[in-house]
């Protein structure tokens, strides 16, 4: 007997509600989790672009080693700075073997040669990337000016989409489950009315009338969460394989279990608020002393 | 638990006087018939009493409390020490006899065990144990009425009203609840019981209060049916 075996009761007792209910609250949780998994993952890459070296200088090979690392010095002195990394040759295959050791094929084909030398310049302001980038337009013996200024901006305005869409939906499924849930627990108590009455009848106290609506609410939000995590886990682990060759060197794989722990834990204790919140709001309305 | 009745009225809606002006005193530990005509006001005092309804006029002591401005955060209490048979049973039908009975105990919040143990033997007392697992719609009215009466005594109640509680019994039935009213009382419960049994009421020789048209019409000691 007990709370939980009238919850159980309830629940059985109109399965296309507690269906509905479900049903919903994993949708939710689904699109939540992904939007969720979206922006964390968008915001590691974006970190790791704007850690990076923002300007990369590649060397002809003509260019002669003192008058690198008199370009150096002289970077190192300007306050627009923060610091200055040359990459040479012998550098630049160790990198390059180092991301591609499990490609055979790839490493036998590039020798420290054909590998150009360059420095690494990164700014103490993203602001001062174009400055940056003019004055060393004028170096001599520059193959090419990588300036990834590009990318962070492109990275930004994706990072804030994926955060203004992932907030809107979240915000719109969110007061989809707790309105269907408010109302399943609400026809719940209208067809208890009787029962309830009874129950005040005999004495039992607000919170054993209350207890097993609660319980309703909880369970349908955990369970929506749970099972909106588990697939979200299934997608991220099938689909980690695939997406770890595009994200060589920044570091989103492998995923921590700590991480898929935490991520459980955050969608547990959302569906039990949203359970909580939903039913009070039901008794609230229905259940007044 | 001393009960004290002082002028009390109470009007259903603008017209209907079920009780008019009603004083009385029921002693704790006290047997009481509450005998009269159909519409007479029983149903209407005992009601008053577990403060499902509220009088209109006038004032309901329980031992030094009025319950008629009692807290509504304060009835589940009241309603545990003065427990009620209901005249129509208010039996639940989606709970088994076993469980309808239980819910007298575990709103007290007893260890489970000692639900089941307790449940078990009152529902011997009212002769209903082969059916302890059977939901209500397969009982007669005579099996809900001992539901009823089941419940209400499970919890050991101070105060015990009995509305109608042989209703839909026959009369062996009926003696053997009278049998455990008289039991409960004699340990000390105050029993008020409302009846149209003029043959219990009559070879009982216990306080008899007759009602009509909600007013007293005679409080007797060992009273007799009239
Ligand atoms: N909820 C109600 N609304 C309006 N009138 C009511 C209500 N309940 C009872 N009455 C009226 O109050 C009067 C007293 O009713 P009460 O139920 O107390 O009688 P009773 O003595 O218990 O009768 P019975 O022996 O039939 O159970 C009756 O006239 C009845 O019609
Ligand atoms: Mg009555």
């Amino acid at each position: 007997m007990g709370t939980f075996s009238n919850t159980w009761r309830h629940i059985r007792r109109s399965p296309y509600q507690a269906f509905a209910a479900i049903s919903v609250m994993t949708l939710t949780f689904l699109v939540s989790g992904m939007f969720f998994l979206l922006s964390v993952g968008s915001t590691i890459v974006l970190k790791y672009f704007e850690q990076k070296p923002q300007i990369i200088i590649f060397f002809k090979d003509t260019k002669k080693e003192a008058d690198v690392n008199e370009l150096q010095d002289r970077l190192k002195l300007m306050d627009k700075v923060a610091s200055v990394k040359f990459v040479s040759k012998e550098d630049a295959l160790a990198i390059y073997k180092e991301q591609y050791k499990n490609d055979p094929l790839l490493l036998e084909m590039v020798s420290a040669d054909i590998l150009p030398a360059s420095i690494e310049v990164s700014a103490t302001k993203i602001e001062y990337l174009p400055d940056l980038a003019n004055l060393l337009k004028k170096e001599a013996d520059v193959s090419d000016i990588v300036f990834p200024e590009d990318v962070v901006n492109i990275l930004v305005s994706w990072t804030t989409s994926i955060r203004q869409v992932g907030m809107l939906l979240v915000i719109f499924l969110s007061l989809v489950s707790l309105f269907t849930v408010v109302t399943v627990i609400s026809m719940k108590i209208a067809l208890k009315r009787e029962e309830i009455e009874i129950l005040q009848l005999v004495g039992a106290a607000n919170w054993y009338i209350r207890m097993p609506f609660m319980a309703e609410g909880i369970i349908y939000g955990l369970v929506g969460s749970l099972i909106g995590w588990i697939v979200n886990v299934l997608i991220l682990v099938y689909a980690s394989p695939l997406l770890m060759p595009l994200f060589v060197g920044i570091p989103l794989f492998p995923i921590p279990l700590v991480f898929y722990a935490i991520f459980l834990a955050m969608m547990l204790a959302l569906g039990t608020f949203l359970g909580i919140l939903a039913s009070v709001l039901a008794i609230n309305r229905y259940l007044r002393n | 638990m001393f009960i004290s009745f002082d002028q009390v009225t109470k009007t259903y809606g603008d017209k209907t006087q079920a009780l008019t002006d009603t004083s009385f005193k029921v002693e704790s530990g006290e047997f009481v018939f509450l005998v009269g005509p159909s519409g007479a006001g029983k149903t209407t005092i005992l009601r008053l009493l577990i403060h499902d309804l509220v009088p209109t006029n006038g004032t309901i002591l329980l031992d030094k409390l009025n319950i008629a401005t009692l807290l509504k955060a304060k009835i589940p209490e009241l309603r545990r020490q003065v427990a009620m048979v209901f005249q129509d049973f208010k039996v639940l039908f989606d709970r088994t006899v076993g469980e309808n009975v239980a819910i007298a105990l575990e709103i007290l919040g007893k260890p489970p065990n000692e639900i089941t143990k307790k449940v078990k033997e009152v529902l011997q007392l009212v002769d209903l144990t082969d059916k302890i697992n059977q939901f209500p719609v397969q009982l007669s009215a005579g099996e809900l009425q001992r539901i009823a009466n089941a419940r209400s005594i499970v919890g050991g109640p101070k105060v015990l009203l009995a509305d109608e509680p042989t209703g839909n019994l026959d009369p062996t039935t009926s003696w053997e609840i009278l049998k455990i009213l008289r039991e409960i009382n004699k340990l000390g419960t105050t029993v008020i019981m409302a009846t149209h049994n003029v043959d219990i009421v009559n070879s009982m020789r216990k306080r008899v209060i007759s009602m009509k048209k909600g007013k007293i019409i005679k409080d007797e000691k060992s009273g007799k049916y009239r």
